[in-house]
């Protein structure tokens, strides 16, 4: 098992919900990262837990800026830092909608352009600090303040939207596996070039379940197949053991849909296309292991 | 002192005590604890310590360690107001 340090970077304590899965997931990051880093941070949950001016619960510098400009600005930060001679981690830690709706064109020419920055997306699949509205990242059937009856529209492939940029480095984690998270995001940064994470981060309030069962919705996600673990390192694809376990013996996507209350009233094609869904990805990310497509 | 930028400093409790945000308090049974510090991995906080005391200043009750523990040594105790 890979020792994790102890030093906490985020100090006692945010302003999160109570079992917010973001801190959790901040605190290992973080703890992976080391203090040579610097944090961008778009307009997402994260700008708002880390405290009030003039106090900050964070230990290491960070860098607000808009929705639209966290990989833009990721950029010319990291540039900035080359030609200092610096080897200062940029890492860019933005929500579902900074990533997969509005930041979604900077993240895409930070890719081209071969930026060498790590950008982590944290998914609780809402815009969750404005208050539970529909993103892109949604599930079809899913009720959010705007999709009072359940949104009508898929989840946006935004893995397969990253990988087609070919970066040397992508990998899905959750809140749930910290120690995996941890491997992952060290892996990242041990690698130049553009590497992408996108964490899965069950959200309470937002998924409406109580705050202690975080974890383990985490846990039922992955073990459902509706979200699958794995890494694609220069194109090749890893799938991680847990989600390997879960394609063998997947516990039914219904005991992960019935614990949540904002898939209360799921109509039977929205779950059928869910199933259809996480079998599809599945079956498309094992070929691919195995190197048939 | 004036500064030239808006720069906010790190400094434990910069969203207040979120201790007080907690209805249901851990308590841990040191008899059933084995020690195995999953309590402490999984809180969002890091409000507990690599001695598995819960810093109850800033622990905002979410319950995570109370489901997690596999030999059930956390009770969530409600709070007297």
């Amino acid at each position: 098992m890979t020792e994790i340090p102890k030093e906490e970077y985020v100090l006692k304590c945010t302003s999160a919900c109570a079992g917010c899965s973001s801190s959790l997931i901040l605190r290992y990051v973080l703890k992976a990262a080391g203090p040579d880093t610097v944090l961008v941070i778009p307009a997402c949950c994260t700008s708002v837990i880390q405290g009030i001016y003039p106090n900050t619960a964070m230990n290491v510098p960070i860098y607000n800026v808009a929705f639209a400009a966290a990989a833009a600005c990721a950029s010319g930060m990291s540039e900035a830092f080359q030609s200092a001679g610096k080897k200062t981690n940029v890492i860019v830690y933005a929500g579902d909608g900074g990533t997969v709706d509005i930041g979604i064109q900077a993240l895409s020419g930070a890719f081209e352009r071969k930026t060498d920055f790590l950008y982590i997306c944290y998914d609780n699949e809402a815009y969750g600090n404005t208050g539970m509205q529909r993103s892109g990242s949604t599930p079809i059937g899913a009720r959010t303040t705007t999709t009072p009856g359940g949104k009508t529209h898929s989840k946006k492939d935004l893995d397969g939207i990253v990988a087609a940029h070919d970066p040397p480095y992508m990998a899905t984690a959750c809140s749930a596996y910290p120690q995996d998270l941890f491997k992952k995001v060290q892996k990242a940064l041990s690698i130049r070039g553009p590497k992408f994470l996108h964490i899965l981060a069950p959200c309470p309030p937002g998924w409406r379940y109580s705050s202690e069962k975080t974890i383990e919705m985490g846990k039922l996600a992955v073990k459902s197949g509706m979200w699958i673990l794995y890494e694609r390192e220069y194109g090749k694809v890893t799938i991680n053991g847990p989600s390997k376990a879960a394609m063998i013996k997947p516990v039914p996507v219904e005991d992960y849909i019935s614990v949540q209350g904002r898939f209360k009233g799921i109509s039977k094609e929205a779950l059928e296309s869910l199933k259809s869904q996480a079998e599809r990805n599945a079956k498309r990310l094992s070929l691919e292991e195995k190197g048939i497509c | 002192m004036r500064e030239r930028l808006a720069r906010s400093r790190p400094v434990q409790g910069a969203c207040g005590k979120t201790g007080s945000w907690r209805v249901f308090r851990p308590v841990v049974d040191r008899e059933k604890c084995n020690a195995c510090g999953l309590c402490a991995m999984y809180c969002p906080d890091g409000a507990i310590d690599e001695d598995l005391n819960v810093d109850l200043d800033f622990c905002k009750g979410c319950g995570i360690c109370a489901n997690e523990c596999p030999k059930k040594a956390i009770a969530m105790e409600r709070e007297e107001k």
